[in-house]
């Protein structure tokens, strides 16, 4: 597959590191709730379609990225870069 | 009409006529005691140990395409019981052992070979967790060595034994007991037997919901009508998370892409399965002479059931470095599947927090090995409304817990297992 | 002057009749011409029957001009550099070339194994699942042995392959794949708009099906057109034709694969093949189509070919595929061979035509050159036993039956036009299935993601004029895509394609066998009409089933001329039509490829990089023995001349506990985190305390995963406010790293902090030892390291020489100790000084065994320990991450499973017989408790330790915190041993730590 790197350009996404499901929520490391945690941690939402993953830019710049693709055709729509797009939560909101 | 040598030579004087068909294409009843969704191994040996060994009425077994088109037909064949946490190790061997009579079982060739496999090690880190694998499969009365360099070099004389090679063999684990058998043979064997005995086998037919009466599951909707359930077990692998999804449910599997490999057909030039310990790839030969191989997941969601290249490339390169003749082979095929990766990389067969909603999943790229197993334990559970002792270890509950059974210790990234 | 009994006086477009080549084929010397193939010397020469086929053994020939070729099987090649299963069509002639027949003994001609065609009533499809299974016991030694000896082609050398090969990574604008009519016409168009273009050709000449037949393009020979746009590509400068090409596999994101064929072999560094990696914004497919055979009984004689392989061998090779050339065919293209054949000067015995007489324009053609015309026949049966000696027809009576007045006509070789199917594999990688069009009755590619375009007969457009078009109108079609402006006008729509059928109908192409007989639909798998019906009668009806059962396609040919004719088997055993039977998706590899083009040059010791530290050399002067860990070389140890491993690991620790030693440890991963947040991020990242670590101290800190596990363990050094220096394990490294970018990027955007990875910026010794002070005054003379300025943990940033280094008070031998941290450029000089200046001190180098026993006898834990399922509690760490705080894993660890006091703990092993054979991976038991109920965990690491005299260990013992003192068992049932063990506390030697302080 190739991944429009902002910084580098469309590049085999072999350059890369999978992060996984980026819609998950993650808590606060002051979060003491194990359910929200576990849950976090350990379940998925798992869609055949739209799905929206980090990738890292691991063999190029570096940059973590969120990364819009469909699981069943491969299809790449939009490429963020992840520390711009996660919302700057406050710890707070995930408490 | 049975299968038999003496069937086999009448019919060859009869022009082969009265063969029957393996299993009928049966419609849809309006209810069934036990419905099974997917028609794939495991969901057939299910429907089979539930007919043969339990007492429940009526068993249908729902497959959305054509039985065995799932990952049963497409996996690498390899069967083994070298696992080490758990009842993971008690479970496979007890796959091993039905696995052993199966074929007599079920009246159907499925071809199993004991041949052996060797998992090689390249450290003495890794030998000494082979040790530790090797000495619990021991302590469990599973049959299990630990070889020298010297002794695998006897066995397997075209490994990369020279200077130069990049991960040196310091030794193996292995199992003498460990093989292959032919996957469709499986399906279609588990299928005809359980045709026999009564199970309606629905292909074509599509699941696209479940009915309700209050929090309880009584049925299934699908593309060919709705079907009434008395218990439903999804053996889905792959498809595991939407089926459960379709019940409002959330699990710790992952849809993962493993690819496949084999070459051109040749003459007889490997005898045992052989595992590389410097990378993840496994190969072995299948009894047409094609060289079946495979390694690593892609490493991404997919449920595509195709990959991409650096993978085919990263999984080539340790099969030629492992045996430097095999870059003469040409690659006849690479096909893929479609994964359900848990969380701790150990499978899960267990009641859900659904009344009447019972799920066998979670297999990773290791189910081929558990299919026997899987579908004896699940039969148990969907006649009996709980775990066997042998798979309490298999529930929904330890990610939550703590008590996963994480074989490769790798922790929560689906795509490390 | 011609060599060979079937090579014609003249003709021949792509041989060179002054070059000759001599060859051997099993033994016998051979000559052809530079420009043949294999395929076309071996039939000029009169070898027919040079195979026999998997299961049945029954003969085999050539069957067609290409890379579908089902029979005609060979190996190239000798020793290591054997190649089984070639394709006689696809090898290039060349000098010495070698070549001998397969699957069969003592020879193609008398092969003891045709006794399974003698028996191929029982031998059906699928017939093995229904036997072999009693005696059980005889499965493994009797019948399997028996069916892995029987299958298989070819056979595989098992020496390791001497041949090298490259690779490439390329991108384009427009890849053309195919350069037949179609291919041309879009090269043409895509690079007069100036995009890079590359065009890939499975063949090593160009022109495809215009290469194979008298005819023309525009009104010009076929062959000069050819020519023309040949020599246009090649002077272009943005244009990259690439012959011997073959693209096995269309992927993702318009990236395709390719294996292009260098050399018969490499020689003189020369490589054999090029993988290439190709990313093309436009794919146009120009991939033609296949013909496909007639489903009639004796099919699969040698002589038996397919109509277009026969014309093309005459044409283009100057070679007769026999004397006596018998065309069958249903339409105008197919029995237009004939004239073809007339004209190259072939003699054509007969034609045989399913149409009436009169039903086509070409009939009046064929008997005016003095072709007997059988109008309104089929062929009913090949005759002969080795080869074709006859072809019997019938006369049809109605659409599909036939009269049983047959006829027989002598021939030696039959001409068979079943009509044509696009070629569509590539276009299939991606998943979609090929739609059935009844109209013309061929499948056609499916819907693809923009950027993928057909041309020719590939995408449905019949004839020479129409793959022109439509290939020039791709061709301008994808360089407006890519941005570029089209110069042709030809950016028009592609030619409508017309409705007429590509072949005949099913009842034409599966014909009734009244004379008996086998009708072949695999001809390598020898899957037979039969087949086809048993399988269908058992249930095995959907083509999946089918093909599994039968193996239908499943041959190295990938049924390429089987398939189709399958699913009008299928079809009409079913009752529907062949779109309706279904279809199969194909997979990579289109063709087979060498895995070893694959693996490129990363084989051998270049499989995978090597890592190798700055000062290695030293490591190996020193005679260290050099082994692998991941991807690093490091020295285990630096044996004396005479000793053993084991006894210079025993002499290394024990002189790093009575003098100083130095050892290599620059694999250690080392990341710098700097930035205002860069205490907080710490402090998050460790679940020991780290907001307390002043600016110049280290502190040894424990990472756990979000689910509350131990992940790694290192050191903190923090070297000012807001700069720490952070090590891992060496296993480690690279995913820490990863891991804290990913926290930072998507967890902590709102920290200010950045890392980097520093691990390759400095080499890193650790001079350990009661003299290590005395050395490192030594190697530092103008640092104060006295116990006051260094103190334990204290982290040191000092100059030598003009360069920046490091001096870290920590230890993991337990004796006091220095890392000292050098510009990696300066690694090497710095370990020889090192060694230099310690030398009267004492100071010798250890390597990674005596490390370990070093920390095994002070109770560190490493890998062994550390194996991804332990806590914190675990492994006697429960003290110092007692005080909880938000950081990674906090939460988790609280799950019940991570607490619960059954968990094995951490603790010392003593061997009571000091020479015990006690190993790593030995499971920790009770005494007299047999079995599995005995088991209470596991022994992780072990030693000879020459402190304690004896063998010792680490282990995880169920209750170890309570078992201190008590005489357990260690079984290693492996070894067949039981050993008396001794439990207690995991810190064996200077349990106060005072050598730490000092």
């Amino acid at each position: 597959m190739r991944i429009h790197c902002p910084y580098c350009g469309p590049r085999s996404h072999a350059e890369f590191t999978y992060g996984g499901d980026a819609r998950r929520e993650r808590p606060a490391d002051s979060n003491p709730d194990t359910t929200w945690w576990s849950d976090h941690v350990f379940l998925r939402d798992n869609p055949r379609g739209e799905h929206q993953e980090y990738w890292q830019h691991t063999h190029g710049c570096r940059v973590w990225l969120r990364v819009t693709r469909d699981t069943a055709t491969h299809e790449i729509g939009a490429v963020a870069i992840a520390a711009d797009s996660s919302d700057a939560r406050d710890n707070e909101d995930r408490q | 009409m049975r299968y038999s040598f003496w069937n086999l030579a009448r019919e060859a004087l009869r022009g082969h006529r009265h063969w029957q068909r393996a299993w009928r294409d049966a419609d849809p009843a309006k209810h069934y005691d036990v419905v099974i969704v997917g028609g794939g191994g495991h969901g057939l040996a299910t429907a089979y140990y539930l007919a043969a060994n339990h007492d429940v009425g009526r068993i249908a077994v729902i497959e959305k395409g054509w039985l065995g088109g799932g990952n049963t037909g497409r996996n690498t064949t390899i069967v083994r019981s070298n696992y080490m946490l758990g009842n993971n190790t008690d479970f496979y061997e007890w796959g091993l052992k039905l696995w052993e009579g199966l074929s007599q079982d079920l009246n159907f060739n499925v071809m199993l070979s004991q041949r052996g496999q060797f998992n090689l090690c390249h450290s003495v880190a890794q030998m000494n967790a082979a040790r530790r694998r090797g000495n619990v499969m021991r302590a469990h009365g599973i049959d299990a060595e630990l070889l020298d360099a010297k002794a695998v070099a006897s066995a397997l004389p075209h490994l990369d034994y020279r200077e130069t090679a990049r991960f040196p063999i310091y030794g193996a684990l292995y199992q003498g007991r460990a093989g292959t058998a032919r996957h469709d043979a499986v399906a279609w064997g588990y299928a005809r037997a359980a045709d026999q005995l009564g199970v309606d086998i629905i292909q074509n037919c599509e699941v696209t919901g479940y009915s309700f009466e209050g929090e309880r599951v009584t049925g299934v909707h699908t593309s060919r009508g709705h079907i009434g359930a008395g218990r439903v077990g999804i053996a889905v692998a792959g498809n595991t998370g939407r089926l459960a999804g379709m019940a409002g449910l959330r699990l710790p599997i992952e849809s993962h892409l493993l690819q496949a490999f084999v070459t051109e057909s040749v003459k007889p030039c490997l005898d045992y399965v052989v595992g590389f310990g410097a990378s993840h790839f496994y190969i072995s030969q299948s009894d047409k002479g094609g060289l079946v191989f495979g390694g690593d997941l892609d490493g991404y969601n997919s449920y595509a059931q195709r990959g991409n290249l650096p993978l085919v490339e990263d999984v080539i390169e340790s099969g030629v470095a492992l045996m430097p003749w095999l870059s003469r082979a040409r690659l006849l095929r690479h096909w893929g599947g479609v994964m359900d990766m848990t969380l701790d990389g150990s499978p899960i067969i267990a009641p859900t927090p659904v009344d009447g909603l019972y799920i066998n999943g979670g297999w990773c790229y290791g189910g081929f090995k558990a299919t026997p197993a899987s579908g004896w334990c699940f039969a148990h559970l969907l006649a009996e409304g709980q775990a066997h002792p042998l798979i309490e270890d298999f529930n929904l509950e330890r990610f939550a817990d703590g008590r996963v059974l994480d074989e490769k210790g790798v922790g929560p990234t689906a795509w490390a297992h | 002057m011609s060599h060979g009994p079937y090579r014609l006086a003249q003709g021949g477009s792509g041989i060179d009749r002054d070059a000759p080549i001599t060859f051997r084929y099993n033994g016998r010397r051979h000559t052809g011409y530079a420009g043949d193939t294999l395929a076309s010397a071996l039939l000029g020469n009169g070898e027919r029957l040079i195979a026999r086929s998997f299961k049945y053994h029954r003969p085999r020939g050539i069957y067609t001009i290409g890379s579908e070729e089902p029979g005609g099987l060979l190996t190239v090649g000798e020793g290591a550099r054997q190649e089984p299963n070639r394709k006689a069509p696809t090898v290039t002639l060349h000098e010495g070339l070698s070549a001998r027949s397969q699957n069969c003994w003592p020879s193609p001609r008398w092969d003891l194994m045709a006794v399974n065609g003698y028996l191929s009533a029982l031998f059906v499809a699928g017939f093995y699942y229904k036997t072999f299974m009693r005696p059980a016991s005889w499965w493994e030694p009797v019948y399997e042995r028996f069916i892995r000896r029987a299958a298989g082609l070819g056979r595989l050398s098992t020496a390791p392959d001497p041949d090298s090969y490259l690779q490439a990574d390329a991108c384009c604008d427009v890849l053309v794949i195919g350069a037949g009519a179609a291919g041309l016409g879009a090269a043409q168009t895509a690079a007069a708009s100036g995009a890079r273009v590359m065009v890939v050709e499975e063949r090593d000449w160009l022109g495809g099906q215009l290469s194979l037949a008298p005819g023309t393009v525009d009104d010009e020979p076929a062959n000069r057109w050819i020519e023309r746009q040949a020599d246009a590509l090649e002077a272009a400068d943005n244009v990259q034709v690439l012959r011997s090409c073959v693209a096995f596999g269309l992927y993702d994101h318009g990236v395709v694969g390719l294996v292009e064929t260098l050399a018969p072999e490499s020689v003189d560094g020369q490589a054999r093949a090029r993988y290439w990696r190709l990313a093309a914004e436009q794919i146009i497919f120009a991939t033609g189509a296949l013909e496909q055979p007639l489903a009639f009984a004796g099919n699969d004689l040698p002589g038996v070919m397919l109509a277009h392989a026969v014309c093309g061998y005459a044409y283009r090779f100057g070679v007769a595929a026999g004397h006596q050339v018998v065309v069958v065919g249903s339409d105008d293209a197919g029995i237009g061979n004939a004239l073809h054949l007339h004209q190259l000067g072939v003699s054509v015995a007969a034609v045989v035509d399913a149409r009436h007489a009169g039903e086509s324009a070409l009939h009046e053609s064929i008997t005016a050159a003095g072709i007997p015309l059988h109008a309104g026949c089929l062929p009913v049966r090949a005759h002969g036993h080795a080869k074709v000696k006859a072809l019997r027809i019938a006369p049809r009576q109605s659409e599909a039956s036939l009269s049983d007045q047959t006829h027989s006509i002598r021939c030696d070789a039959v001409a068979v036009a079943g009509g044509w199917q696009p070629a569509l594999h590539l276009q299939c990688h991606l998943g979609g299935r090929p739609a059935y069009d009844p109209d013309r009755d061929i499948f056609l590619p499916p819907a693809l993601p923009p950027g993928h375009h057909h041309a020719g007969a590939c995408g449905g457009f019949a004839g020479v004029e129409a793959a022109v078009e439509s290939g020039r109108a791709a061709g301008s079609a994808a360089a407006v895509a890519c941005g570029k402006s089209s110069m042709d006008s030809q950016t028009a729509v592609a030619p409508a394609a017309d409705a007429t059928p590509w072949g005949p109908a099913s009842a034409w192409r599966v014909i009734a066998a009244p004379k008996g007989g086998k009708r072949f639909i695999d001809l390598q798998h020898d899957v037979t009409i039969e087949d086809i019906e048993l399988a269908y009668r058992e249930g095995y009806r959907s083509v999946e089933h089918l093909k599994r059962y039968t193996t239908l396609g499943m041959g190295t040919d990938q049924g390429k001329i089987a398939n189709m004719l399958g699913l009008h088997a299928l079809g009409m055993t079913a009752g529907v039509s062949p779109g309706e039977a279904g279809t199969t998706t194909f997979r990579p590899s289109y063709v087979p490829i060498p895995l070893g083009a694959i693996a490129g040059s990363h084989r051998g010791a270049d499989f995978r990089p090597s890592r190798i530290a700055p000062a290695q050399r030293c490591h190996v002067e020193a005679g260290g023995r050099m082994i692998t860990a991941g991807a690093w070389h490091r020295a285990e140890a630096y044996p004396h001349a005479d000793e053993t491993i084991a006894d210079a690991v025993t002499r290394e620790a024990g002189h790093v506990r009575r003098r100083v030693g130095i050892v290599d440890v620059s694999t250690l991963g080392k990341i710098a985190l700097i930035g205002p947040d860069a205490a907080e991020v710490v402090n998050r990242l460790y679940v020991n305390g780290m907001k307390t670590l002043p600016p110049g101290k280290a502190r040894y800190g424990v990472m756990l995963r979000e689910d509350g596990l131990v992940l790694d363990d290192g050191t903190v050094a923090r070297l000012a406010e807001t700069r720490y220096l952070l090590t891992t394990t060496t296993a480690h490294a690279a995913s820490v790293l990863v891991h804290i970018e990913y926290l930072l990027e998507t967890a902590w955007p709102e920290l200010q902090a950045t890392v980097a990875s520093v691990s390759d910026h400095w080499a890193t010794f650790a001079i350990a030892g009661p003299n290590s002070r005395e050395v490192l005054a030594a190697l530092f003379p103008d640092e104060d390291v006295s116990n006051e300025a260094i103190p334990f943990l204290a982290v040191r940033e000092v100059t030598y020489a003009g360069q920046p280094m490091l001096i870290m008070r920590n230890s993991y031998s337990g004796e006091r100790a220095y890392e000292v941290y050098v510009p990696a450029d300066y690694g090497e000089a710095m370990w020889r000084r090192a060694l230099e200046v310690g030398k009267p001190h004492g100071l010798a180098p250890y390597g990674t065994e005596a490390m370990g026993v070093l920390r095994i006898e002070k109770g560190h834990v490493a890998g062994p320990e550390l194996d991804g399922r332990v806590t914190t509690d675990d492994i006697g760490l429960g003290r110092m991450t007692a005080r909880r705080k938000p950081c990674v894993g906090n939460t988790l660890r609280d799950r019940p499973g991570l607490q619960d006091p059954d968990r094995p703990r951490l603790v010392g092993l003593t061997a009571i017989d000091p020479n015990a054979p006690l190993e790593s991976g030995a499971l920790l038991a009770e005494p007299g408790v047999e079995g599995v109920d005995g088991l209470l965990g596991h022994v992780t690491s072990v030693c000879y330790s020459p402190a304690c005299e004896g063998k010792i260990g680490l282990g995880l013992l169920r209750h170890g915190d309570d078992r201190h003192g008590e005489v357990i068992e260690a079984r290693d049932p492996l070894a067949g041993v039981v050993i008396p063990i001794r439990v207690g506390p995991s810190v064996f030697v200077d349990p106060d730590g005072s050598r730490l302080h000092d």
